[in-house]
This record gives C-alpha cells, structure tokens and sequence, in this order.
C-alpha cells in the first residue's frame, strides 16, 4: 500500500516538477538560470523575459496564424467527416463499406509517409506559405480518424429516426442537420476536442510549406526560437508557456471532455 | 429502404481534399520512387529500381535509421505499455485522488512536441539540467551523463521523454479496459479463493487484451510518427546516432535534394508500418476472450 502511494507520487512529481520549473525559469534572468536553475528567482519574479518575446517576436501574429488555421481545420473537418459519416450510414451496406474503407486508409499512413510528393503538390498549387494551403492539408490529414470515429458512432443510431424522417418528406439534408447531427453531438464534441489538440500543436505541416514569418503559427515559430536563442532557457520557457497557454486553460476546465476527446481518437486510431 | 442519389454529394468535399492531398500524393511516392527526381527541376529520368537497390545494400545510415527506429519503438512500448498498465491498476476507482492523479498524468498529452522538446532538453542539459542536478544532490555524480550528446545512449534518452509525453494517454485508456471488466468476475475468483496473481492472470489479463491491443498497437504507430521530438530535440544527431526514418526521409529530400530517393524510402517506410500493424492484430487478436 505504502508502495503504490509512493509510485503515485513519484510519477506525480515526474509531471509537476518540469511544469514548475518551466513557469518559474520564465521569470527568471538567464544568469540566474545558470547559476541556480532549480531554485527560485533571487530578486522576484521577473516578467521582462515576457516583455522582450513580445517585442524581439511577431508572437501576436503567430498567435492569430494558429487561431485561424486550428479554427478553420477543426470545424471544417468536423463538417465533412460529419457528412461523410453520415453518408456512410445511409448507403447500403457494399458500397458504404468501400467508402469507409477508402477514408480509413489514410489513418495507416503516417504524415511523413507522403512528405515529399505533398511538399512538391502543394508548390504547383502555389498553396506555400499561405494558411489556406495548411488549412487544406491540416483537413484531409484528420478527416480519416474523424470518419472513424463519428461512422462508429452515427451506425449506433436507431435506423427507425431515418425513417421516420423521410416519411415525413425529409431530404438528406434535413435529415443530416436535423437528426443526425442533434443526435451525434457528444461524439461531434470528443472529435472536435480531438482535433483541436492535434491541430494546434502540429509542426509538420508548418515545417514543410511555411517560410515567410507572417504565415507561421506557434509551434514552427517555438521551433525557430531554439536557433536564436541557442540555451537561453528563459526566453525559450516564456514561448512555451504562452503558445500552450489556450490549450491549458481549456484543459483546467473541460478536463473530462479532452479526456473524453483525446482517448476515443487513440482507440479508434 | 430507398436512398435518394443525392447522398452521394455527402461525399464530395471530403473526396476531393482527401484525393488530392492524400491519395494523389502516396500514389505518386510510389511513381517518384523509380525516378531520380531532385525536386526542382522539371526533368527526371526512370532508374527502375535503382532507389530501392542503394536503400537496401547501398546506404548505411538508412540501415541506421531502421535499427534507431526498432530501438526507439521497442523501447517506448515495452515502458509506456508497464508503466501504463500499473499505474492504470493503481487509479482505477475513481475516487477524487484518481481523478485528480489521472487528469495530472494525461496532461503531457496536450502539449505541443516542440514544447516537450524544449523541456526536456533543459532535463537533459549537461551543465544546468535537472537530471544531472538531482543525480549530483542524491550522490549518484557518476551516472550524470551528457543525455542528449552521447552517441550510445541519445535514443533511449529520447525513448524516455516519448514516454514521458504519451504514457498518461496510454493509462486512461486501460482505466477504461479496466473498468469495463464485470465486478462479479473478481468476486467468483475471491470466493474461489484466487490469490492476486492468479486473479490478475485469469481475470483481468484476458479481459484486458483488447485495451493492450489498441494500447500496443497505438503506441507502435506513436513512436514511427515521433518525427517532430526527434527534430526538435537532436536533430537525428549525434553522429546519426538519433536519425529515425522519418528524419530521415526530410534530411534525403530537403537537405540533399533527392526527391526521388527520399520516395523510395518513403514506399518502404509505409510496407514496415503496414507489416508491424498487421503483425500485431493478429498476435494479439488471438488472445481475447468474450464473456
């Protein structure tokens, strides 16, 4: 007993500790980060290190990049695995499996995997350093799971709603917004969740199509702070925490929905 | 039932994105694995499987790549796999301390990699780090290493910030697996007299396969994808002592230019995933029970 609080907490401070130290290196000098790490910031907290990243980084232009590009990829691949699913349900069986099929393929092959022709696709397309091209591709990379995940959910729906539906003269569409959706929304919601986390912490696909300052979102920007700030852990720290800042707010409170959220992406992924 | 021919439009936003950025591109990794291509220029010339003869004979550090990426995935599995499970048996009520430890366990999760990245390269600094820090304040100066630097250990070094980073995740899908076994099944195996072993062997484990299946097949994937922990922390160094493949098809293509090469990897990459995926269901699909 006395064992497993013991591991309990060991496994607790594993966490903890690298949280505290990033948040209090953040106000730290880099002097006193060299000569004390571990400890606290001699004269106070400091929060010039904040001041500086705003004023030596465009960190509010990266800031709106991630918020446009995770806004529009997550809702847009919502919208059309929603669909998607939703097709998937209403077809007969042989051809709504193909098409399921089809989709779920993508879930197999890593991002990585199609680096190279997408790099040379998105050039001719003259989709590079633009958010509309990571927007596009940020997409149709998550809409695989998403299918998974929403036509899992969508083939548990009583058929007998469907119908009744159309026997009241209800078109696809009608049926879509107003059944299918309603219906599916706690598993709308784990996808969003889902997809929010993995949208707005890519790196990838910034890392490959993106150059020009003004189109880069927060984790490429952190990325490039390590080359210009070489060890100086805290100003490296203060990026950290504001560009995971949202992420960890929205966690503090909807805690049991990114549980919810992150785990149905890992089962059916 | 009767479904009218426009279902079929249901389909269309997502088919066109996904065909063009997805299925066009994996179809044409396969096509530019038979050229040199370089990637700029508009001619190229077909070198039949040339490509894939220099990857298999001819390049020792794709071999390199092949071995850290065996190591850097079995590593991670076998650790995240035990560390999830125990503690995953530790919090399984749920009572407001599990809760409570559960959340604070998943929360690595949500970061973003370089985030990770950065952390844990200051865990790892060889002057200022905590580790070696920590390790001098318990009198243990001599295990202090240069975690990130050393050729011999840089791979499990990163192995243990993967864990770090995704084990939490791991955890709460096995509290699921876990809480879905029937209550009664460890009351019959108490009134049978089961010692814990005995109970977790023929109870819980059994019952258990399908979360270890998603959990194992999951984390195997993970530790393929880890391509931006690996960039952001060593860069595949040192010595290449760090290059998965991943890393390594992004150095082929954008370091040196050989568009075509980096998609003959690319091919063989995706038969590995495709191969260790399959191998996987089928040893551990054989494993489940039903009740």
């Amino acid at each position: 007993m006395l064992f497993r609080k013991f591991s309990l907490l060991v496994y607790a401070l594993l966490i903890l500790i690298p949280i505290v130290v990033v948040l209090l290196t953040s106000v730290k000098t880099l002097q006193e980060t060299f000569s004390n790490p571990l400890g606290l910031p001699e004269g106070g907290f400091k929060f010039d290190n904040y001041i500086s990243i705003f004023q030596e980084q465009t960190m509010a232009g990266y800031f709106i990049n991630s918020t446009i590009v995770t806004l529009f990829s997550v809702s847009l691949t919502l919208l059309f695995a929603a669909m998607i699913a939703f097709g998937i349900t209403r077809m007969n069986n042989w051809s709504g499996n193909v098409l399921f099929g089809v989709f779920t393929l993508g879930m197999m092959v890593p991002a990585q995997v199609i680096m190279v022709p997408l790099y040379s696709l998105m050039l001719e397309l003259g989709l590079t350093n633009s958010l509309l091209g990571l927007i596009l591709v940020n997409i149709s990379s998550t809409l695989p799971i998403a299918v998974f995940i929403l036509t899992g959910f969508m083939k548990t729906l009583p058929r007998e709603l469907f119908e009744a539906s159309t026997i009241d003269g209800a078109g696809n569409w009608k049926m879509f917004t107003k059944v299918a959706v309603p219906l599916s929304l706690p598993s709308l919601s784990a996808t969003a969740i889902f997809l929010f986390v993995m949208h707005w912490n890519d790196l990838l696909y910034p890392l490959l199509f993106i150059t020009d300052n003004a189109y880069k979102t927060l984790p490429l920007a952190l990325l490039e702070f390590q080359g210009q700030y070489s060890t100086n852990y805290p100003m490296l720290f203060t990026g950290v925490i504001i560009a995971s800042a949202p992420m960890v707010i929205a966690y503090v409170f909807l805690q049991r929905y990114f549980v919810a959220g992150i785990t149905a992406g890992a089962i059916k992924g | 039932m009767k479904t009218s021919k426009s279902i079929y439009l249901f389909f269309l936003p997502g088919l066109i994105l996904y065909s063009l950025f997805f299925l066009y591109p994996t179809i044409s990794a396969l096509f530019y694995s038979f050229t040199d291509w370089d990637g700029l220029s508009a001619a190229f010339q077909f070198v039949g499987i040339d490509n894939y003869t220099r990857a298999f004979t001819g390049d020792s550090i794709f071999r390199k790549a092949i071995g850290n990426n065996l190591k850097f995935m079995l590593t991670v599995v076998v650790f995240q796999t035990l560390v999830a499970l125990a503690f995953a048996l530790i919090v399984i009520k749920n009572t407001k301390t599990n809760v409570f430890l559960r959340a604070l366990y998943f929360f690595p999760t949500i970061l973003s990699s370089v985030s990770v990245a950065f952390i844990w390269a200051f865990i790892y600094d060889p002057s200022m780090g905590i580790l070696n820090q920590v390790l001098s304040l318990v009198g243990l100066d001599f295990l202090a290493q240069n975690w990130l630097g050393d050729a011999n250990i840089a791979i499990y070094s990163l192995a243990v910030t993967q864990v770090w980073f995704h084990a939490g995740q791991m955890l709460i899908i096995f509290v699921a697996g876990l809480q879905a076994i029937p209550e009664e099944l460890y009351e019959v195996a108490k009134i049978e007299g089961a010692s814990k072993w005995q109970t977790f062997r023929a109870v819980t484990w059994p019952l258990l396969a399908p979360s270890a299946t998603i959990v194992v097949a999951y984390t195997t994937i993970q530790s393929f994808k880890a391509f931006d922990l690996v960039f952001a922390m060593t860069g595949g160094g040192p010595n290449n002592s760090t290059e998965i493949i991943a890393t390594y098809i992004y150095q082929v293509a954008f370091g040196s230019y050989q568009f075509g090469y980096a998609s003959s990897i690319s091919v063989i990459f995706m038969v590995i995933i495709a191969l260790i995926t399959y191998l996987q269901f089928k040893a551990l699909r054989s494993d489940r029970v039903s009740y």
